[in-house]
Parts: C-alpha cells; structure tokens; sequence
C-alpha cells in the first residue's frame, strides 16, 4: 500500500510532525501557511535562518521546521536575527514569535530592526493573551478582557502591533488572521521577497485561555470572530471611526500591492 | 572575510581600549555590536572605524541585550563576535550571557569596569563586577575571564580571550578596568604570521544533519554553524546533544548543567595563566589582579629591596579561578594579602581555598584609586613583626 | 643600571588639552626611546569639569602604573593647581598659566615656573587650542623630560591630521619661553 504524505512534512525534522500545541490552537494554521509560501516560492529551507523567543508561537519553527533554528531569549529574537542577517546577508531570516515576546518584554528590539529597515521577516502570532503562562493580560489584550492578571477586566487599551512597526520604519506590514489562511500564505510569500523590514501580524485564536477567560469561546467561535471583524483596508477608509471600534484592519497596510 | 590589514604590525604608544579592538581584529574578530558606555566606549568607536576596512560589520545597538543577542547571532554563522561594555551593560547582558553558555556560543565580552553599584562613577578604576561575571546569570555555569594589567595585555588578552571563547565554545570574559582601558603604553603588535588563532571546529560538510552530534560534548562538540545544511537547532532551554529540547527530565538538566560546567571545569589547569615573583621564600605574599597586580608586584620588589620576605601573585586568569597554582605558590607562606580594588570580592575565594595561610583581605584606603606603596608597606612590616 | 623615573601631572579644566598634551608627552618618550605611561581621569562634562593626565616617563618598563608624588605638575587652571597640588614633590617644579592662576601655594618650596601660554596661543598664534601645545614645548625645554626633537616626531599621528604644523609652531613657541 502506498503511503500518504502531507505535502508539507518534507519541511519538518523526521519525528517532530507531531506539534505540541493545545487542541484547537491557530499556530498549525501559521505553520502551514509559512512552510506552503516557501514551498510555493520555489525556496530552498537550508537557505533559511528561523529565530523565535519564548512563548507558545516560538515553538512554531522550534523544533519542528528542518532548517537552522535559532529559540532565544524571552523579547530577543528580533537582535539575535540581527546579528544572524548583517553577519550571512545572503540567507532568509525569519522571526517568528508571539506577540508577548516581540511586542511587550521585545518591544524595543521590533522597532529599533524596523527603523533601520533590516532585511528580514517578523511574524507575530498575535494570540492576544500569554498562553504558555496560563492566561495573562498581554500589551494586545483588548480592554475590558478579563486575564488571570486582570481580574476585574484589562483597564489598559491594547497595541495596534502594525502601526505601532509602520511609524517606526517598517517598509512592508500586513495583518491577517488564521480565518484567512490563504491570505496569509500569500502575504509571506510576499513579505519573503520584500527587500527590507517586514511585517506580519497573524491573529491568532487561544481556545485554552483567552477563549475561556474572555468567553470569546470555542476555536471556531474566534475564528468566527476573526473572519467576521476583519475589514479590508479599503473597505475600512470608508467606515466610521466608531464603526471600526471592535473590529481590526487586514490586508497589506505598508507595501506592494494589496492581496486579493 | 579579509585579513588585509587586520594585523597592524608595530610599537605604538596605544590605549589600552584600542589596543583591545587591534587585539580582536588580530584575532579575527569581524562582527562586533555595541552600545557606547564610559569607560569602554573607545573599543565601538574604533572597532567601527576599522570593521568595514576588513570585510567586518559594525553596529550600535538599541541596549546591551541586543548588542549581546546580535553576537551570538553573528557567532552562530561563524564569524568570531564580540562586544564590549561596563558594569550596567553587563547586568542587561546577563541574561544572553547564560544564552551563549547554554547553546555553547564563542564570543568575547569586554567588561571595562567602572565604580558601582548602579550608575556608580564612570571613568573611575574599580573591579566591582569580578563575582558578576562568574555569578550574575542565572542558573548553574562556569565562566572564564582574564583581567589585564596594560595596554599590552589589552592586546594580548583580547587575542587570548577569542582562542579560548573558539576552542572551548564558550563565552569569554576580558575583566578591564577603567585606567587599563584609558591608559597608554608601549604595544607591540607582532607579525600576522606570528599571531596564533584559534578557530571552533565544524561539523562535516556532507554529515547527515540529524546525525550531528553539536552540543554537550566535555571535550567540546563540532559547532553545526548556520549556512551549511547542517539544520542546527540551538536552543537555550535545556537539551540533548542533537540540540533537541527536553524539558522534562531531570536527567536531561543534570547531563546538560554538568557537561557545560565540566568542559570548563576540567581545563582550570591549562586555562590558569598567572605572574609570580619571589614567592618560595615569601612570608608575605601579595596577590593582586588587573592593575591592582601590578601595584602588588611593585610594592613586592620595594619590599624585597628593603630585605623583607615579600613574593607577589598577579592572577591573568581570574576565572576558573586557578585554585591549584595558588595554593603552590602561597604554600611557604604565612601571610596572603589580597589586594583588590573593592571591599574583598575574590578574597573569600582564596579564604577557602588557603587554610594553611593568613588571608588578608585589603582594599586600598580610598576605592577607586590604586593601593599606595605607603599604606601596604606599612601593613607588611606590621605582619611581619 | 639606574632606573631613572620622572612623574608628570598635566591639569586644568576640560577643553584645555591636558589629555592630548599627556599622549604627546608619552608619545615623545617613546621617541626617545624611553618607557612610558599616560593615565588620565575626567569628569562627566566634556568641556570645563576638571581634567588630568599622568604621565610616567622610564629608562626601566614601568611596574606601578601611577603617579604617586609627581616631580613635574602643570596646572593651567587655579581649580585643578588647588585640587591637585598636594602631593607635589617638595623639590618638584611647578608650571602654571601665570595669567590663569593667580594663588600659588604659600608655603612653596617648589620650582616655579609659568607664562601665559593661554594668551600667546590666542594671540600669537591665534588659535586658543593649542596653549597645551606652547605648554609642552615650555615643559621639554624647562625639565628635559622629553627632547624637543622626539616632541616633534610625537605630532604627526598624535594631532588631529592637517593640524601638524600649527602644534609644531606652538611646541616651538613655548619652548623659545624658556630663558636658557
């Protein structure tokens, strides 16, 4: 009998095809997506350097991906990924962490890379909560949402992650969610052959805590949330301000062309 | 990447902070990020003028985490990479520090002290980060660190730092302080051909990536550097010797908290470099490190000149701290002074190790200056009284 | 062989040069084919807090790396000549900008020695910048630490480039000071 392979596996380390994240979590989505666009592209994987942090989205890459692999520090992957581009010019690298890492305790790092408009990709998996830690308020927590650390509900407002990286200098930024995974492959097959800083922020569904804790609900339930809140920029430059209050932008917001 | 021009050959009256940048470029440093801090700005500002020249890069980074994350980085492609800073620095360096000791990344890391705690005093000499460096990560580990006495040792040590940082896969500490780093004295640069350099050893080109052996070795493991196919998986969480994580099992922590521990620990012998002088027949001998062990050395020879039995110690290697050579050379002894430009940090390490012996710990009157001729040479003749 | 051993201490306010004049100095005796040791210590501000420069002048390699008791002092500020006077050998010289420090010390058992070297850069050679320089050239001639000779193989690479000659004029200066 003939086996059957996933058109993807020949990307991941023999005996890793099994991931670790929790029933129902987005980053198989974002995994997918990112290893099709390469496989897409026509790249080769050696040719690529992943770095991640610390959090449930840095075990995308690590230790699944069969290439060189950098898990660094809690918020450092970004300045490792520095140091690994000006160092080998000639190699992809692409950072791919959570929006904890790269936006609370790596904040300073994602801006410093976007201003000087290094060479090289960052994918945040904007999970909106800390999940390896059990379900803490992060800078991306909506207000109001209730955490293990916001008891009484998040009293702070939350980052909008792609404008906070376009005013500090990023030449392509794009946000899609993992109710959009065709999108999505897209914008990294884009965002792979961008020459410069790019950004994509992936929205991203936490059934185990921010689903519970927020009752946003099931997996599906967020990524009805996403595919329902989701405005496309051109849609959203004729909307309202108030009509945009709880839904977010997608699409290529800084960049080339805009994905269909 | 080039070695036209890395070598600049010849006597110079040089800083002792340039002459640590010539240092590294001799050795094949050609990656270098920072952040400027007194006193140690002077190696950025001349690593960055000279870099470019020698196929290098230079960049200043937004704090000291990053400018530690971007070495280990560069180093992880292979190219040698290093750094250099102050005490602040080093508190936020901490934390990749415990990075490149647990993923076994060379890199050198140049600590010009400064007066602390906290912002402390920038350009005054101090040697407050001594147990910093060997303790400050969290965690299990051993460091290794050298503190030169001079501008030439600026150069020799830097040199010195990279072929133990590349021959033991680690990172390596030079333990300045701001008047070695600011001062200038004769440095001889010797001929390119005359300069050993010491390179990591690389896993084969054609090994099967999943086969390669890359961590956790006590005899130090091939570096499965990025570029190469060789798939690396390095990771700072603990691990096998494939790179693969595992935390889960104890087991997994003990092997790779004594490996990393042991591949230092078993080489104290070969990495102790130290400077005596008249110690066989010492009754008092004084010990000091960096700057401070010259001052010992010299009030020493005042002493030995006015006929009184005085031998110096001037560890070079202060980190593994080279226990067995120590006890040798204070063995005659009654009394051992350690001198040290803070309140006593390295004293308690010799207090343990020489129980034989009187262990004076002895700062200088005013912290921040070197020990004055005067003042010691009136505690050696009251000890020997 | 005699180890013969002369301290140096350069000092006056930040922007004056002393940190230059302290690398010519040691530059020079290198020239000369002597050891040497330049220390310096600054305050924060980069113009006006106080500076100083230490040089050690060797036949012998220089073990202890710092002045102790300076046979030679420069002051070229009255704060830095107040501050850092005290250890100045009984029988040591002292040279100052006599236009810029007025108080010497009362009980002066010193050589002293001074002119003002601040206003014959400005007006002379109209450059301010480089009274360091007529200092140095009045220090070698006066003391001899260094020859005159070495001090001039000392500029080229020890000063800014294209400033060559201004500070060989200005070390020329200072030294035509010195009444022989």
């Amino acid at each position: 009998m003939n086996q059957i392979h996933h058109p993807m596996a020949r990307y991941l380390r023999p005996g890793k095809e099994v991931t670790t994240s929790c029933p129902g979590c987005g980053e198989g989505i974002i995994a997918h997506s990112v290893l099709r666009a390469i496989d897409a592209l026509g790249m080769d994987i050696d040719g690529f350097t992943f770095v991640c942090g610390i959090g449930c989205a840095g075990w995308i890459p690590s230790p699944y991906f069969a290439a060189d692999t950098l898990h660094t520090t809690h918020g450092r992957p970004v300045a490792f990924a520095t140091g690994v581009k000006l160092a080998m010019p000639d190699r992809q690298v692409m950072v791919i962490s959570g929006d904890g890492d790269l936006t609370a305790i790596g904040g300073n790092h994602l801006i410093h890379a976007a201003r000087r408009n290094l060479d090289i990709t960052v994918l945040c998996v904007n999970n909106r909560i800390y999940g390896m830690t059990g379900g803490q308020v992060a800078p991306t927590t909506p207000a109001s949402i209730r955490t293990t650390t916001t008891p009484s509900g998040n009293e702070e407002p939350a980052f909008d992650l792609c404008r906070l990286v376009e005013g500090a200098g990023a030449t392509f930024v794009a946000r899609w969610t993992t109710a959009h995974p065709r999108q999505l492959t897209r914008a990294i097959s884009q965002a792979l052959q961008h020459r410069g800083f790019a950004f994509l922020e992936v929205m991203s569904q936490c059934p185990v805590h921010y689903g519970k804790l927020s009752r946003e609900g099931r997996a599906t339930d967020s990524l009805d949330f996403f595919r329902n809140q989701a405005v496309r920029r051109n849609q959203a430059a004729r909307m309202q301000p108030g009509e945009l209050a709880e839904r977010f932008v997608v699409g290529t917001l800084v960049g080339e062309e805009d994905i269909a | 990447m080039s070695e036209q021009g890395a070598v600049r050959t010849g006597r110079y009256f040089m800083q002792g902070n340039e002459a640590c940048a010539e240092g590294a470029l001799a050795a094949g440093c050609r990656f270098f990020a920072g952040y400027p801090i007194t006193p140690a700005t002077e190696i950025a500002e001349h690593m960055a003028g000279r870099l470019p020249g020698v196929g290098g890069v230079f960049i200043q980074m937004e704090d000291e985490i990053s400018s530690m994350a971007s070495v280990i980085g560069a180093s992880w492609t292979g190219v040698l990479s290093m750094t250099a800073t102050s005490g602040p620095g080093i508190s936020l360096m901490q934390e990749n520090l415990g990075y490149a000791v647990a993923t076994e990344t060379p890199c050198v890391i140049v600590d010009v002290q400064r007066g602390g705690p906290s912002t402390g005093i920038p350009a005054v000499p101090f040697q407050g980060d001594m147990v910093q460096v060997r303790r400050g990560s969290h965690g299990e580990y051993e460091a290794v660190a050298f503190a030169p006495a001079s501008a030439q040792e600026m150069f020799d040590l830097t040199i010195l730092a990279f072929n133990t940082a590349e021959r033991l896969r680690t990172p390596v500490f030079l333990l300045a302080d701001a008047a070695v780093g600011h001062m200038r004295e004769i440095v001889e640069i010797p001929a390119a051909d005359s300069i050993e350099r010491l390179r990591r050893t690389l896993p084969d080109a054609e090994a099967d990536p999943y086969a390669i052996k890359g961590f956790l070795d006590p005899d130090v493991a091939p570096m499965p550097v990025f570029g190469r196919g060789h798939k690396a998986h390095v990771t700072g969480s603990c691990h096998d010797a494939y790179g693969m994580r595992n935390v889960v099992d104890a087991q997994a922590l003990d092997t790779f908290v004594r490996v990393l521990a042991a591949k230092i620990r078993r080489r104290t012998r070969e990495l102790a470099v130290i400077e005596t002088g008249n110690t066989a027949d010492a009754q008092v001998i004084l010990v000091g490190y960096g700057l401070v062990g010259r001052a010992a050395q010299a009030i020493s020879l005042q002493a030995r000149a006015a006929g009184l039995p005085v031998g110096w110690i001037r560890p070079v290697t202060v980190w593994p701290f080279p226990d067995q050579e120590l006890r040798e050379h204070c063995a005659a002894a009654r009394n051992v002074v350690i001198m040290e430009n803070n309140l006593g940090q390295m004293a308690p390490y010799f207090q343990a190790l020489l129980k034989d012996q009187l262990v004076w710990s002895l700062p200088p009157q005013i912290l921040g200056t070197l020990h004055h001729p005067d003042y010691i040479m009136s505690h050696i003749e009251e000890m020997l009284k | 062989m005699n180890n013969s051993v002369t301290e140096i201490r350069l000092a006056g306010f930040g922007g004056q040069g002393v940190v230059l004049a302290g690398v010519l100095l040691g530059r020079a005796a290198l020239e000369d084919g002597m050891h040497a040791v330049q220390n310096q210590s600054y305050g924060a501000e980069a113009r006006g807090g106080a500076a100083r420069s230490e040089v050690i002048i060797a036949t012998e390699p220089i073990i202890y790396p710092e002045v102790t008791a300076p046979h030679v002092m420069v002051a070229l500020s009255q704060a830095a000549l107040d501050r850092y006077v005290a250890d100045l050998r009984p029988d040591g010289t002292l040279i100052v900008d006599d236009e810029l420090v007025a108080r010497l010390p009362a009980d002066a058992s010193h050589r002293i020695l001074g002119c003002g070297f601040t206003r014959i850069a400005t007006t002379e050679l109209e450059r301010g910048i480089v009274a360091n320089m007529v200092m140095l050239g009045y220090l070698a001639r006066a003391t001899g630490v260094v020859s005159l000779e070495a001090l001039h193989r000392a500029v080229p690479g020890g000063v800014p480039s294209g400033t060559e000659a201004l500070n060989v004029r200005a070390i020329d200066r200072g030294a035509a000071l010195v009444n022989d």
